[in-house]
């Protein structure tokens, strides 16, 4: 993280974030164990993008489908924040046409 | 191909040659065709004039994937306007292979205390089916899981039954027709809009099918057929959605739970949030993992109907692994969970059990018990307050027939003013304010507040036919309009509309579709040309509604919406009245 005051830096630092992790359906196997509707605290390093989580996480990018953060839809390269709620799916369906 | 005509005046029965006006209308569009040249708009729903309508669609009855739907059409006694609801059930083939385009109940007997059973089955030697009628009065009053077994007892396993339950015998706006699934349960309902009622105006207990000996499905160009309905398999089993294990066989439509919930979207506790803390409990996911737990084993979905390839329906088990009820939908786990602010899933299955045995439509019923809580009833969470007056309703007690009239009418007698309704139906799964382009469907559609009319979730939640923002009211009365026709053409065509999912995103199964009705009809159909096919039951539609009093000043959604925000996001359902408007208009 860089702190800038006008054009000068003042110092750099690599810190972490966490974000709290939500996977449903088909994806629940990559965070085992956890209660259904729970999220789990992922620490991340500071600026990075849902696809960076995927990894993180180990998840296959084919097996999903979206990502909400914090209730908004997100694409893959939305950079997160610290605290962002993020819930992962697959491709689903249902209700009716 | 006949018009089948059982009239209950005087207990008759006569089979009409299809008029040529009638040759390429099916399901839907023939329902809605017919209810518009046959019923006085004005007429009374329960009274003599109101008729009811049975059809299959274009390929139900044929080797089609996952195409075994039957439509059910007349003058609702809910919202005063046109109703088609529709079911996947062995009925649907049935009928269509009786070379039956369409079976018409119309007439009112005089005796109101005695109810009968049609029985129509297919006579070789004379080439045509034939009615016989039986005196069903014994079945009144029951339970539909106690009945059907006598049926098929008395009528043999093969046969398929059209009935309702005691919400229709006792006349109410929340009352369906109900079909038998494959397991023979009383369970696949063309639930929406009181259509149960109208059977039940005419006496009519039982319509029952026996197709042993029947013809089929006569196809003009069968090779075009095999070479669509080839495409369409194969788009079924590549999608994610639909494919063996995938989405909808493993956790069926009630995975659709935590991805409203995280969208913001999911309606709680009457519409007062758009966020359930108990949701993923209720959801799809809990609905396997528990079956799981319980059963020992991973239990995947069954078909409704003959032929589903995609295969949806879940059962839920107890935990002594007795079946508690099937199946739980997406609807109903919402309806009858976050929507009361219930998060015990067995409490859940219980009332759709209930729901199913007394003939009740689960959407309506939960939307009426969520504003009868707001309205004091009950407290939000209580689910055994609330399985209680399931049973009110079902027994027509004095409260229970007051919710048996429905969201619109439970809330002007509880005094409430956070009425989920739109043209008197109450609004499934999906939040307006949140979701804004199946508002505009809830608000234009003929038939009441019906997310199947036109489900825009597809792009603004699911990101199935490319990703929209659900949050932005841009370009969405095009895009209700656009599904509110295509749908009106699937809805004729007799597949599920779970279909769309891969037709949606894989062309060539969007094109097998279309070359299956072209086989069977001999018809050149392109793309343009279903949309304009279902645009014009639409249209037709929407001439019915005016010429019934409800014209575009009842395609509006409730005044709540467009005043109170809706957390987490904090909207208002904020689309114009011109835009809402355009619909039609531009139709």
């Amino acid at each position: 993280m860089l702190i800038v005051c006008g054009h000068r830096i003042l110092y750099a630092v690599r810190d972490d974030m966490i974000v709290k992790v939500k996977l449903f359906a088909t994806l629940r196997k990559y965070l085992p164990g956890v209660e259904l509707g729970k999220s789990s605290d992922i620490e991340l390093e500071s600026g990075s993008s849902i696809a960076q989580l995927y990894d993180v996480l180990g998840i296959p990018a084919e097996e999903i489908k979206l990502a909400y953060v914090n209730g908004i839809f997100c694409e893959m390269d939305t950079e997160l924040k610290d605290g962002d709620e993020i819930g992962i799916f697959p491709p689903i369906g249902g209700g009716s046409l | 191909m006949w018009i089948l005509r059982i009239n209950m005046s005087d207990l008759s029965y006569k089979l009409e040659e299809l008029p040529e006006k009638y040759k390429l209308l099916y399901g839907r569009a023939l329902t809605s065709q017919m209810v518009f040249d046959e019923v006085p708009p004005l007429c009374h729903a329960l009274g003599l004039n109101n008729k009811l309508v049975f059809s299959a669609g274009v390929v139900t009855g044929t080797a089609a994937p996952t195409s075994a739907r039957v439509s059910v059409g007349g003058k609702s006694p809910l919202t005063g306007g046109i109703k088609e609801a529709n079911a996947g059930t062995a009925w649907g083939p049935d009928l269509a292979k009786m070379h039956i385009r369409a079976l018409v109940v119309e007439g009112l007997p005089e005796k109101k205390d005695v109810y009968w059973g049609a029985k129509v089955k297919w006579d070789d030697t004379a080439g045509k089916p034939v009615v016989e009628f039986f005196d069903a009065t014994e079945h009144i009053g029951k339970d539909v899981y106690k009945i059907y077994p006598q049926i098929f007892e008395k009528f043999g396993e093969k046969v398929s039954i059209a009935s309702m339950g005691t919400a229709g015998e006792l006349g109410y706006g929340n009352s369906g027709i109900v079909f038998n699934d494959m397991a023979k349960r009383p369970s696949r309902y063309a639930g929406r809009g009181g259509l149960g009622a109208v059977l039940a105006s005419k006496r009519l207990k039982f319509i029952i099918l026996d197709a042993k000996g029947a013809p089929g499905i006569d196809m003009v160009d069968k090779s075009l057929f095999d070479e669509g309905r080839k495409k369409l398999i194969d788009a079924i089993r590549s999608h994610p959605i639909s494919q063996p294990k995938g989405g909808l066989n493993s956790y069926g439509t009630a995975v659709l739970v935590n991805i409203l919930n995280e969208a913001g979207g999911l309606p709680t506790r009457n519409f007062s949030a758009g966020r359930f803390e108990g949701a993923a409990k209720t959801s799809g996911e809990a609905i396997f993992e528990t079956n799981k737990e319980r059963m020992g084993k991973e239990i995947y979905n069954h078909a409704c109907s003959p032929g589903c390839i995609i295969q949806c329906s879940n059962t839920y088990y107890n935990e002594d692994q007795t079946e508690a009820t099937s199946c739980i939908e997406y609807e109903s786990t919402w309806a009858l969970g976050a929507n009361l602010g219930v998060d015990n899933l067995d409490d859940i299955a219980t009332m759709v059990q209930l729901c199913n045995a007394y003939g009740l439509d689960t959407i309506e019923t939960g939307g009426t018990l969520g504003v009868a809580m707001e309205g004091g009833l009950l407290e939000f969470g209580d689910s055994k307050g609330a399985i209680q007056m399931i049973h009110e309703m079902g027994k027509g007690t004095a409260v229970g027939r007051t919710l048996g009239g429905g969201t619109e009418v439970t809330g002007k007698i509880y005094g409430v003013k956070r009425v989920p309704a739109v043209k008197g139906q109450g609004m499934p799964a999906y939040e307006p304010r949140a979701v804004k382009g199946i508002g505009i469907t809830y608000a234009t559609t003929t038939m009441g507040a019906d997310h199947t009319a036109g489900y825009t979730i597809c792009p603004e939640i699911l990101g199935v036919s490319g990703k929209l923002d659900p949050l932005s009211p841009e370009g969405k009365a095009a895009l209700s309009r656009a599904f509110q026709a295509t749908t009106a053409f699937i809805d004729s065509c007799g597949h599920c509309l779970f279909i769309a999912f891969p037709i949606l995103d894989i062309a060539t199964g969007f094109e097998g579709m279309i070359q299956e009705c072209n086989g069977v009809l001999g018809t050149n159909w392109n793309a343009d040309d279903i949309v304009a096919y279902g645009a014009e039951t639409l249209k037709v539609e929407r001439k019915f509604n005016e010429a019934a009093g409800i014209g575009k000043e009842a395609d509006r959604i409730p005044e709540f919406m467009k005043i109170e925000p809706l957390p987490p996001h904090n909207q208002v359902f904020d689309i114009s009245d011109e835009a809402l408007d355009s619909v039609y208009k531009d139709l």
